[in-house]
């Protein structure tokens, strides 16, 4: 075989292999993707990575369950969460927390250990400018 | 002192210009003399930068807290480890870190190549001289670490209570040595492109530091993995966090570079791909610095949003502008020197673990950015899960593991079918008697991705036991020394080798425990009061009491209040006692009452580990302080004007009533298999790369013969 037909076809099996790694990878994140969503914007049935506030005196236990409402960073509505699993060290009233789940008649039904906490703000630099 | 910071790293940013400015000055006319000036001044920054660095060292220590950077990262009660520690769990002082690692680690290059490679070090002084003025004017126009405020408050803030850990007092460093690291054959690697002097020169001088990079890196990362899974209270030692995935893709395609040079090296192949790959890492390594700091990212390590985001994404596009163009414009000096002679040889297995490792690079970043992917696509921000990640990047692992084993083996150049199955045959046979042990005495065949990994892993380990043997044995024929003698000369005088199959047995060792530990962990949850007992796994779990300490915690943190639990663990006839606690930090909020601040505050989980080879056993637990609320808001009432002394009683109080009348408390107990030879791969991978980078006797003595005909030639031409 002659060299330069030679270099195409290694140069479309490699633009072959990329491609097929590309697509994979579309088509597994996009169908495994969660949607970001505020407290505010979700609706039944789907499901959702929600980043929200906790609020004041909203949390309580109901045996290994933990149930909390979390609010838009900037807003008052907000959404009745039931979680189970493992809870962050820092996760607190008022806190910003993210967590994923489904909305399910009215109650946000969280997936097993997805809280996640956003760093307290006490070591970040918004502090400074307020 | 402030001040004197301040200047140090103002004159530390005019040197750094000028050794660019001298540098270029002296590559493009070649006076030696600017070129000598260049590189002195860099010395001369390090010795600024260093200088920068104790006066703020120092200030922590004395708990200054005119500086704001005292006052918001340290405090008086926060112990003397972790003030230490605390300069870089900020923003301006990891800065200041990175651009002193840099100034060393520039310095340490710049000297050991004074004599060579006269070409392409004036550039890379010159790379390495704007890399350094860049991280010096972020701290000078945007995060001087030396801010000082006009009233310096009583009290600092103190350090963040989930910093406060052994691991997490060396693991940015070490990341950062890393980071740093393998911007030394980055900046090499521009030279080698501006002068066209593109052969094996550059990855011979900076090969040891990209080797170095690498281990700190690794090191770094695996300290992290540490600290999760013991600090962080979930029982994981990695989440697919962005900012974990942000440190891992360096190394991943770092790891690419160390294998792809040594093609380069003896075959002079792959010159447009090395170049290419330390860009990338270089790149890389400048973005992970960027992720922690940006929150654009969601992430638990997104310290908030940050000022230098946008001055970093800038510098960061500039990186891969100009290095993109300048490998392109060199496309014509980058030719390979030789063909790929057959598919059955080392360079070919070393280019396939070469795109595997940048596959699991693309993988891992696609996942990472997908939030911004989503959004720029469709509109709406959406995020992949760990279980995303595990599922593409375990495949690409295990043919990773699978290459580990037979790459090094193989011949340069080409392997007969016949000479390669006499290697193999005795790895693949051992392997065969592997997996039948796996099925007949364990679980393993309930996964088969961790079937395949315990496997591969079996075969990587046997691979290099036989090099070993093989090469003792032939030692010990020639030379008739003993085993041990052998073995250990063998090691010492093929470093490279050797240290390189040590490493690859300690990879394979750590993927062992990846696999084993995330397929067959056993988790529960569960809330107990005293006298309850729990079975997890085969383990028998009694919450026996509640304990709660004031001051004092076993981890040494500073915790003012530590309520935990003892629990009895049995497992057939073995009973041992784990005592899991909760680190309870005060805080300063003002809005709360003099007595609950110091339950309201950060907490931290302080679990209770029994190590083990076969298995650990973890415990965590999250007291319930529901009973206390009642008390506490009438402590904070009754006590609110008391003094000091009368508050400290009453907290004594209400942690005794804890400790005696406790509710039920939460718990999670996790038995992980094998999860401890993650840790013990760990530190296999990093000795063999010691191994590895350690100068060899006859380097030293080929250095020093090079040193004294240089001496010669230059006393000769004189006369």
């Amino acid at each position: 075989m002659d060299p330069s037909r030679k270099r195409k076809i290694r140069l479309a099996a490699a633009l072959a292999a990329a491609v097929c790694l590309a697509s994979v990878l579309a088509y597994t994140s996009f169908s495994a993707a969660s949607e970001a969503a505020k407290p505010s914007e979700l609706r039944e049935g789907h499901s959702y990575e929600v980043t929200g506030k906790v609020v004041d005196g909203s949390i309580a236990r109901a045996g290994n369950e933990l149930r909390f409402r979390i609010r838009d960073r900037d807003g008052s509505k907000s959404v009745p969460v039931t979680y189970t699993g493992s809870v962050p060290d820092p996760f607190r009233e008022g806190r910003e927390v993210i967590v994923s789940g489904e909305l399910k008649r009215g109650m946000f039904v969280a997936d097993r250990d997805s809280l996640v906490t956003k760093c307290p703000s006490k070591f970040t630099k918004q502090e400074q400018s307020s | 002192m402030a001040g004197v910071g301040s200047a140090c790293l103002a004159i530390a940013l005019l040197t750094a210009l000028y050794a660019v400015a001298a540098s270029i000055r002296g590559a493009r006319t070649g006076r030696r003399e600017w070129v000598t000036s260049g590189r002195r001044a860099m010395y001369c920054m390090a010795g600024l930068c260093v200088g920068a660095f104790v006066i703020l060292e120092a200030a922590f220590l004395r708990s200054d807290f005119s500086y704001r950077l005292v006052a918001e990262g340290s405090s008086t009660d926060t112990p003397t480890f972790y003030k230490v520690t605390a300069v870089w769990a900020t923003q301006d002082g990891s800065l200041l870190l990175w651009a002193t690692l840099l100034s060393l680690f520039a310095t340490a290059v710049l000297f050991l190549t004074r004599r060579s490679l006269r070409d392409i070090a004036p550039w890379a002084t010159a790379v390495l001289g704007v890399v350094a003025a860049f991280f010096l004017c972020l701290m000078l126009g945007w995060e001087n670490p030396f801010d000082t405020l006009a009233v310096a408050p009583q009290e600092g803030a103190g350090l963040n209570p989930l910093l406060r850990h052994p691991a997490m007092m060396i693991h940015p460093p070490m990341l950062y040595t890393g980071y740093v690291g393998f911007s030394i054959p980055f900046a090499f690697a521009i030279g080698a492109l501006i002068t066209r002097h593109t052969g094996a020169d550059w990855i011979r001088a900076t090969r040891r530091f990209a080797l170095i990079a690498w281990t700190f890196l690794g090191a770094g990362i695996m300290l992290g993995a540490l600290w999760s899974y013991t600090e962080l209270g979930w029982g994981g030692y990695w989440a697919w966090d962005p900012v974990e995935n942000a440190s891992l893709m360096p190394w991943l395609v770092g790891t690419a570079f160390l294998h792809s040079i040594m093609v380069q090296e003896k075959r002079g192949m792959l010159k447009v791909w090395n170049a290419s790959l330390i860009c990338a890492t270089f790149v890389l390594a400048l973005l992970g610095t960027f992720l922690v700091r940006s929150g654009i990212l969601d992430s638990i390590h997104a310290f908030g949003a940050s000022t230098i985001g946008v001055q970093m994404l800038v510098f960061i596009a500039c990186v891969i502008a100009l290095s993109a163009g300048l490998i392109v414009a060199r496309l014509p000096d980058l030719r390979s020197e030789a063909k790929l002679d057959s598919l059955l040889s080392r360079e070919a297995f070393f280019l396939l673990n070469n795109l595997v490792l940048v596959g699991l690079c693309l993988v891992i970043m696609w996942g990472t950015f997908f939030p911004l992917i989503s959004e720029a696509l469709t509109g709406t921000e959406a995020s992949v899960g760990p279980p995303w990640f595990d599922r593409l990047t375990t495949p690409l692992a295990i043919v990773l593991v699978l290459l580990t084993g037979i790459g090094p083996v193989l011949a340069w150049r080409r392997v007969t079918p016949r000479s390669m199955l006499r290697i193999l045959r005795a790895p693949v046979t051992a392997t065969g008697f592997a997996v039948v042990a796996l099925l007949a005495f364990t679980d393993a065949a309930k996964s088969l991705p961790s079937l395949l990994m315990f496997s591969f892993v079996a075969f990587v380990l046997v691979v290099v036991a036989q090099e070993f043997w093989r090469g003792t044995r032939a030692r010990r024929v020639m030379t008739g020394e003993s085993w041990p003698r052998a073995l250990a000369r063998l090691t010492g005088r093929n470093r490279r080798r050797y240290g390189g199959f040590l490493a690859h047995a300690g990879i394979a060792v750590l993927f062992l425990g990846v696999a084993a530990s995330s397929a067959f962990i056993q988790q529960r949850d569960v809330r107990l009061s005293p006298g309850d007992t729990v079975k997890v796994g085969d383990y028998k779990v009694t919450y026996e009491r509640a304990t709660a300490k004031l001051g004092g915690d076993s981890g040494g943190t500073g915790a003012p209040i530590s309520l935990g639990a003892v629990m009895r663990v049995q497992r057939g006839g073995e009973s041992y006692i784990l005592r899991p606690s909760r680190n309870y930090y005060s805080t300063t909020d003002p809005s709360k009452g003099v007595i609950s601040r110091f339950f309201d505050g950060e907490a931290t989980s302080e679990v209770d580990v029994r190590w083990g080879l076969r298995r650990d056993f973890w415990l965590a637990v999250r007291p319930d302080l529901v009973s206390l609320e009642k008390p506490i808001a009438r402590a904070d009432r009754r006590f609110a004007d008391s003094p000091g002394q009368v508050q400290a009683v009453v907290i004594q109080a209400l942690t005794e009533l804890y400790r005696q009348d406790p509710p039920p408390a939460a718990f999670r107990a996790i038995v992980s298999p094998l999860v401890t030879w993650i840790w013990i791969g760990g530190a296999i991978a990093v000795l063999g790369a010691l191994v590895a980078a350690w100068p060899s006797p006859e380097a030293r003595l080929r250095r020093v013969r090079s040193l004294y005909a240089a001496r010669l030639g230059r006393e000769l031409s004189r006369a």
